[in-house]
């Protein structure tokens, strides 16, 4: 800035007591200011734009997991535009002569023969399109590993469970906007996907076949899916993804980013970096490198050669027919649940064994992920903000929760690729289906205790290591002669991040009888909800205090006795008590 | 040094205390007692570290090359996209060791495509983490909630400024307002809901089998129909169909002419996707089934190709244990055991058509089928 500090006006103009004039602005304030004042005194945008630009967020990688998910996101909704330009969302019949050999000749869809000239004739029509489907498979990618980011930190709590339930519903809304465009380009194998969406719309009870009819404007598959998924996919579905993507953005911003505990952080601040000029370099730049990497794995990855499908018909079909991997859980229920679950009742058709996959599952799984923030607050019965995130140990139920499920999810998911897993693996199909039934029920209790055993033994480790704490190299000679080697007494900096969690326990039910005797019948309700914090907190492990830390110090090797398991005869041993 | 002339804060005060502050330390949270603090107090932000670049003007000189050289990477293959989009053919194909043969176009421009992005974004971060400020910034949080004044205020609102209105006050209003909100919607939905398309009628149970067309208010004529070969529309003779071969069928009459693409169904997938039949010969020695005898004719059996799981087509026949497997979620069914489900998340046997020979000796449908094809639904039965 050059800074005029004399004052420009003539002496006789200068009056006594008089303050110099404000130096003039720069050059670079003044020509950013012309237009920025113009624009200003239409919208007096001023105020909440400096406010955003001095915006601070916090620095972790993780937080980048939903800002691929979004720049993912933008990615499709550019790609898309561009492939409007040349698709056409008709199952009218034409025949194909494009510049494909194979396929010339041959009647198809306009939907499917539009997808090929993307393909082969339009130059860059590939890439664009390849573009689309990965940075597609990656938003869903990024969505989910950002929701795990979210859960396992406790970022769901109070205030942000708002955003968290628009999070699942965008999830939600993710997987079913990925389907529609899976399906639209009209090949053997998309058609195939449709094909069995049909199939369990039509199971589900009472108005299955109403359902379908009407989805698919009469009997399957009609001349009306393709546009109508194509007005889903293009108009419908992305509108209320945006809308709500901006709300989740919105109130991030509002709201202020959660972070990670650490020295000098708390949960009444943000420390981190400015939006001008470090955010907007950082995340202006990594929508670029995010773009630059789903081009670079489109220029050199194949991804759903609709080519080789073939246009679709209802009577052939491919082998190793697979949905996008984020249908893969849905189509692996359909695999796992057995026929004998189907069954008749005055004459009409109950198929327990296709739509409590095809159809309940997928919002089901969303409905749980968006009530949990709620059940966790009713057991804890905290009210408090919380603006710093947890270390996924220090929450060992909900990390153990949340890997049940991942596992639960990730069985399913496999199951759905049991065909391809029995080729690879030269494995009986009969026997993976059976395996993944049974892991279904037995693998996620189980993972739950591993989860949970392993997060109370880190916590345990995290206590040691503050109590032994830092060895100084110095070694003390007591009065009656022992020696031993001091540890550093005050916490050293690095060591904040193991203690500064809550401790906690499990809720108290008030006891049954009254200090006069009288019962006092708790409530179900209250019961229950000890019981579930009992269930969470029974065997917490709780940070180091200050006094115990003193403790340990204090009494040299006994801490390594002590933490040896006999407690109560060193703790009163003779040299311990002639010491005192 | 020894501990009597350098006694340190933490020790001191565990001397103080002597032995009541000894707690067992494999377990437990222990709140001390005499002056120790309940928790331990947070240590405060931690001293910037300068960078390279924050100390030496040649380092920051260096960073300023580096991210000047990713820029023009990305300058250089902005221009080289313009260059291949012009310059390479798109049918143009090209062999990369470990991908295989390619398209030339999509490699050439998505490569030029990312390079141009990554320079770009590369830069911009390394920039931000060398010359950037790094000193982190504090900013204070404010609690959510508004002030207990302002919530005030707008229940205040609510309820005084919106009773003006009158609205509790007039229940006529009241009810007629929520009566015409509440139905103002449903024209909306009715004219989508009742302008969808046919609804089903019988159309699910009836397949060309019956004799024709099976849309939504047809109801063809039974008449025996021959089993004509998909794609060729050709009839079988029963001679024809030696043990162990497995035909794709479709009913006479839906295949369009196969070289003039003439004739055939109106609505053409609608009806493959119900009428599609696998017809197979086996030795009748290993037909457990009676009905599945009397059904086919000298062991030649014709069953729904349509799984009665979600509607893929049963796509693999093993031969030798005469499985049919569909491909989509693994339904297995026996042909010998008259298409029992054997594994897989189907539950009823694929249907039989009951078939026969004519006078010319080709196989003709005897009878169309006798329940619904494909998956279940309801008033299935």
């Amino acid at each position: 800035m050059s800074t005029t500090s004399h004052d420009p006006r003539p002496a006789d103009a200068l009056r006594d007591g008089d303050t110099a004039r404000h130096a003039a602005p720069s050059t670079a304030v003044r020509k950013v200011g012309g237009f920025a004042g113009w624009v200003d005194d239409r919208t007096g945008a001023a105020k909440p734009v400096g406010y955003l630009m001095k915006k601070v967020f916090p620095d972790h990688w993780s937080f980048m997991l939903g800002e691929i998910a979004m720049y993912s996101m933008i990615i499709c909704l550019v790609t898309g535009a561009f492939l409007t330009f040349w698709f056409v969302p008709s199952a009218g019949h034409t025949v194909y002569d494009g510049s494909y050999v194979p396929l010339r000749g041959v009647g198809m869809s306009e939907a499917y023969a539009s997808s090929l000239n993307i393909s082969f004739d339009i130059k860059g029509g590939l890439i664009i399109r390849q573009i689309h489907h990965w940075a597609a498979l990656m938003f869903v990618v990024a969505l989910v590993v950002h929701m795990f980011r979210v859960f396992f930190t406790g970022a769901f709590r109070k205030p942000r469970e708002i955003n968290w339930v628009i999070g699942s519903v965008l999830a939600l809304l993710a997987i079913v906007e990925g389907f529609a465009g899976y399906s639209l380009p009209d090949d053997l194998l998309s058609g195939t996907g449709i094909r069995a969406m049909a199939g369990f719309v039509q199971t589900a009870p009472v108005i299955g076949t109403y359902l379908v009819y009407g989805i698919f404007g009469g009997p399957f598959p009609g001349e009306m899916i393709i546009p109508r998924l194509y007005s889903a996919h293009v108009l419908l579905i992305p509108a209320i993804l945006v809308g709500l993507f901006i709300a989740h953005v919105g109130l991030v911003a509002l709201q202020k980013h959660t972070q990670y505990p650490g020295p000098g952080r708390t949960n009444n601040n943000v420390v981190g970096y400015p939006v001008m000029p470090v955010y907007a370099a950082k995340a202006g730049g990594f929508f670029f490198i995010v773009f630059g990497v789903i081009a670079l794995i489109s220029a050199l990855v194949q991804i759903n050669p609709i080519w080789g499908y073939g246009p679709y018909d209802p009577s052939p079909v491919t082998a190793g027919s697979q949905p996008d991997w984020y249908m893969g859980f849905a189509d692996g229920a359909l695999r796992l649940l057995p026929g004998w679950l189907e069954f008749t009742v005055f004459g009409y058709t109950i198929s327990a064994n296709i739509f409590p996959g095809a159809l309940i599952l997928l919002p089901l799984v969303y409905i749980v992920l968006g009530v949990y923030p709620f059940l966790e607050r009713w057991v804890t019965g905290d009210d408090r903000e919380h603006h710093l995130l947890q270390r996924p140990r220090n929450a060992p139920v909900r990390t153990g929760i949340g890997m049940a499920g991942i596992t639960a999810y990730t069985i399913l998911m496999f199951a759905g690729g049991n065909d391809i897993l029995a080729i690879k693996l030269g494995m009986s199909i009969n026997d993976l289906t059976w395996f993944f039934r049974i892991g279904f029920f037995v693998l996620p209790p189980l993972v739950f205790w591993v989860t949970k055993r392993v997060c109370l033994s880190l916590q345990r480790r995290d206590r040691e290591q503050v109590l032994h704490g830092r060895e100084s190299g110095t070694i003390i000679r007591t009065p009656d002669g022992r020696f031993f080697e001091r540890h550093e007494a005050e916490l050293p900096e690095d060591q904040w991040i193991l203690v500064q969690h809550e401790a906690v326990a499990p809720l108290e039910l008030e006891p049954a009888v009254d200090e006069h005797g009288v019962a006092r019948p708790a409530a179900r309700g209250d019961r229950l909800r000890a019981a579930v914090s009992r269930f969470y907190f029974r065997d917490a492990v709780n940070p180091v205090t200050p006094a115990e830390l003193a403790a340990a110090h204090h009494h040299g090797e006994e801490t390594e006795a002590i933490e040896g398991g006999e407690p109560a005869e060193q703790l009163e041993s003779p040299e311990a008590a002639s010491r005192r | 040094m020894n501990e009597q002339d350098t006694p340190t804060t933490g020790t001191e005060v565990a001397h103080t205390d002597g032995h009541g502050d000894a707690v067992r330390l494999d377990q437990g949270h222990v709140v001390g007692s005499g002056g120790i603090p309940e928790r331990f107090a947070n240590p405060g932000l931690p001293a910037h570290v300068p960078r390279m670049a924050d100390l030496a003007e040649a380092a920051a000189r260096r960073a300023e090359k580096q991210v000047a050289t990713l820029f023009g990477i990305s300058i250089l293959s902005t221009l080289l996209f313009l260059v291949l989009y012009f310059a390479i053919d798109v049918t143009q194909t090209v062999f990369i060791p470990g991908i295989g043969t390619t398209s030339a176009s999509n490699v050439a421009l998505g490569l030029t495509l990312a390079f141009s992005m990554l320079g770009i974004g590369l830069g911009a971060v390394h920039w931000a983490k060398t010359l950037m400020p790094d000193e982190e910034v504090v900013e204070e949080r404010h609690p959510m909630a508004s002030s207990e004044a302002d919530r005030r205020e707008v229940v205040r609102v609510l309820a005084e400024e919106g009773g003006s209105s009158q609205i509790t006050r007039r229940p006529l209003i009241k009810y007629t307002l929520g009566g015409a909100l509440g139905l103002f919607a449903v024209p909306l939905v009715v004219q989508v809901a009742g302008s969808l398309g046919e609804m089903p009628q019988k159309s699910l149970s009836l397949t060309w089998w019956h004799g024709g067309p099976s849309g939504p208010g047809e109801e063809p004529e039974f008449r025996p129909l021959r089993l004509m070969k998909d794609p060729e529309n050709t009839p079988i003779k029963a001679s024809d169909v030696t043990i162990g071969s497995v035909f794709h069928v479709m009913p006479e009459g839906l295949l369009p002419d196969p070289e003039t693409g003439e004739g055939g169904a109106d609505h053409l997938l609608e009806e493959k996707a119900k009428a599609a039949v696998l017809l197979m010969r086996l030795d009748p020695a290993v037909i457990e089934s009676q009905k599945e005898l009397d059904w086919g004719y000298q062991g030649i059996v014709a069953y729904s190709k349509i799984c009665t799981h979600v509607g893929c087509p049963v796509g693999l026949y093993e031969q030798q244990t005469h499985h049919l497997l569909c491909p989509c979620h693994q339904s297995t069914f026996d042909v010998t055991q008259d298409c029992r489900v054997i594994f897989g998340p189907a539950k009823r046997a694929l249907p039989q058509l009951k078939i026969t020979v004519d006078d010319e000796g080709y196989l003709v449908s005897a009878q169309p089928f006798r329940e619904a094809v494909g998956p279940s639904f309801w008033e299935r039965g």
